[in-house]
């Protein structure tokens, strides 16, 4: 057992040598299109993530393509609990059902509001809108409710009882080898890719005095990313039952008061 | 990718869906059969809208068909579910109290 | 002007998405399991949500995309609540009528598609499209301005299904939460909320 900078390697060289577990009347298929989706789906988010200059396709409704690709998680993990036909897993699946439903009306309209600033749903147009001013400077609110939801659809620290230790894992219970490997480092990169989004939209993309843009992208979303990281054991977890009147009653009211205050300002002439 | 090749898709999604709106009992199939139907609307719509009049106006029919569907699959499912609640069945077959 | 002719990725793409759509929404009648005939029924729509990205559609291909993915995700739940099916593979097949319905929905694609194929559309005096960047805040100048009326309309529909489907939904009224003289304060729910109403 090494410790350190090695571990990541370590890791991934025991699961992939590991057994892949294979349970009585299991939904392979949809098993396994579950586990091996999360990965997939944050490559597709970067896709519309600029690194400085240089995008893989910057579509003309960028935000929402990463709108859509977060509501695919809701699907793949519910699958991936549900595939393995056993009780823990399911109820982990549920879990994050009943936490997306809670967070995902807040964080569309934080989305809105870097847009609505921008008047483009492009995400190069937000990004060349921050020249002046990053947009987290007057919009905090949106900013925390897409860092929480980001944290949300990792299934991740706080948000993270759908694998949850009471549940002896939940969704990643019964799985083991390159399915458990798959699930894990697809949640690593669905952090990734959000970080990297909130700092495209909130914190200024790739703007900075010394480095070239893609450069300062990096550094930015190391940066949030290492608070996501740090997050993970410091807050206790949140239960989904517990956290929907929270979503309902304290998110939402919120996203909306700055989504018109971002309205105003943009209406009257800032 | 001409206007009547997409238009024969979206008939092919309403037969289907028909289809299963008609020959399911359980009310739940039922509704996921007119899910496929309105499915082919909105292909239909999207596909007049480019072939023969795209203006920014025709998009707005697009919005009231997805409107439309959320409305349905709501009232659907709410009553579904009152009618599991009542009777524990959720068979259209059972549900013939109308006709006495 | 008409549409020019597609180009070949185009058509490529239009074929897989569409035979990817009839074979999805074949297979939701035809799957073992529920949760299998709602999964097939998602990529059934979104193979359409790709065809409306296809036709230039950004915004509402994008928004198809989304909603159908988050309904079938739920609905999926509802399906397993209602018919109480674990995830193993068990046939089921409840029809009645089978041929009779198989008769009706095969005429009526008949009807649609010698109907699609023989009608005279007007493609001829079709105005060019505007800039595809600024379709999307077209659509929200036109239902904002011209078209306000509908969403007047879609708004208050919208709002009365999500207060008749909470009524219709849950079984307990104001009595049971609060009390006969509804003064019980915090309410008597089976889970406590977390804001700790």
């Amino acid at each position: 057992m090494s410790a350190g900078l090695l571990t990541p390697f370590d890791e991934v060289a025991r699961l992939l040598r590991q057994r892949r577990r294979r349970l009585v009347s299991a939904d392979l298929l949809l098993w396994r299109v579950g586990g091996a989706g999360l990965i997939v789906v944050a490559l597709l988010k970067v896709a519309v993530i600029p690194l400085g200059v240089w995008t893989l396709s910057d579509m003309p409704a960028g935000v929402v393509w990463f709108n859509a690709m977060d509501v695919l998680i809701w699907a793949l993990v519910w699958l991936a609990g549900w595939g393995a036909n056993s009780a823990h897993s399911l109820i982990g699946g549920y879990r994050f059902l009943a936490q997306a439903l809670s967070y995902e009306l807040p964080l569309m309209f934080a989305l809105t509001a870097p847009v609505v600033a921008a008047a483009s749903l492009r995400v190069g147009g937000i990004v060349m809108a921050q020249q002046d001013l990053w947009f987290v400077v007057w919009m905090p609110a949106a900013f925390l409710i897409v860092c929480l939801s980001v944290v949300a659809f990792s299934v991740w620290g706080p948000f993270s009882t759908a694998a949850g230790a009471d549940l002896s894992g939940g969704v990643l219970s019964e799985l083991s080898g390159t399915d458990r490997m798959l699930v894990l480092v697809g949640r690593y990169a669905l952090l990734t890719a959000g970080a990297g989004f909130a700092v495209t939209l909130f914190l200024g993309g790739g703007a900075g005095p010394l480095l070239p843009s893609w450069a300062w992208v990096v550094v930015k979303t190391v940066a949030l990313l290492a608070v996501f990281v740090g997050v993970r054991r410091r807050i206790p977890a949140v239960r989904p039952d517990r956290f929907a009147e929270v979503g309902f009653l304290v998110l939402l009211p919120v996203a909306l008061v700055q989504l018109l205050v971002v309205s105003l300002v943009v209406v009257l002439g800032g | 990718m001409t206007l009547e090749t997409v238009l024969v898709v979206a008939a092919a999604l309403f037969a289907v869906g028909l289809y299963g709106a008609l020959s399911q009992q359980v009310v739940v199939m039922i509704m996921m059969g007119l899910e496929l139907m309105i499915n082919a609307i909105i292909l239909a719509a999207a596909a007049m809208w480019w072939y023969v009049a795209p203006v920014p106006d025709g998009q707005v029919l697009l919005l009231v068909i997805l409107a439309a569907m959320t409305v349905e699959m709501a009232m659907g499912f709410a009553v579904a579910l009152l009618y599991h609640r009542g009777r524990g069945a959720d068979m259209t077959d059972m549900a013939t109290d109308l006709s006495r | 002007m008409p549409v020019p002719d597609a180009s070949v990725s185009e058509s490529i793409a239009f074929w897989i998405l569409s035979i990817l759509a009839v074979a999805a929404g074949i297979a939701v009648f035809r799957v073992d399991s529920m949760a299998r005939a709602t999964y097939a029924l998602a990529i059934s729509f979104v193979a359409v949500g790709g065809t409306v990205l296809l036709l230039r559609l950004d915004y509402i291909g994008l928004i198809t995309v989304l909603m159908m993915v988050m309904e079938m995700a739920i609905m999926a739940i509802f399906m397993i609540m209602l018919m109480g099916m674990n995830p193993a593979l068990m046939p089921m097949s409840m029809v009645h009528n089978n041929k009779g319905a198989v008769g009706i929905s095969v005429a009526v694609f008949l009807i649609l598609a010698a109907g699609a194929l023989l009608v005279p559309w007007p493609i001829d005096g079709r105005e060019t499209p505007g800039p595809r960047a600024d379709r999307t805040v077209e659509l929200g100048n036109s239902i904002m301005g011209p078209h306000m009326l509908v969403m007047i309309a879609v708004s208050a529909v919208l709002f009365a299904t999500i207060v008749a489907g909470l009524v219709l939904a849950v079984p307990r009224g104001r009595y049971q939460r609060f009390g006969d003289d509804l003064q019980h304060r915090p309410a008597r729910d089976p889970r406590r909320g977390g804001v700790g109403r």
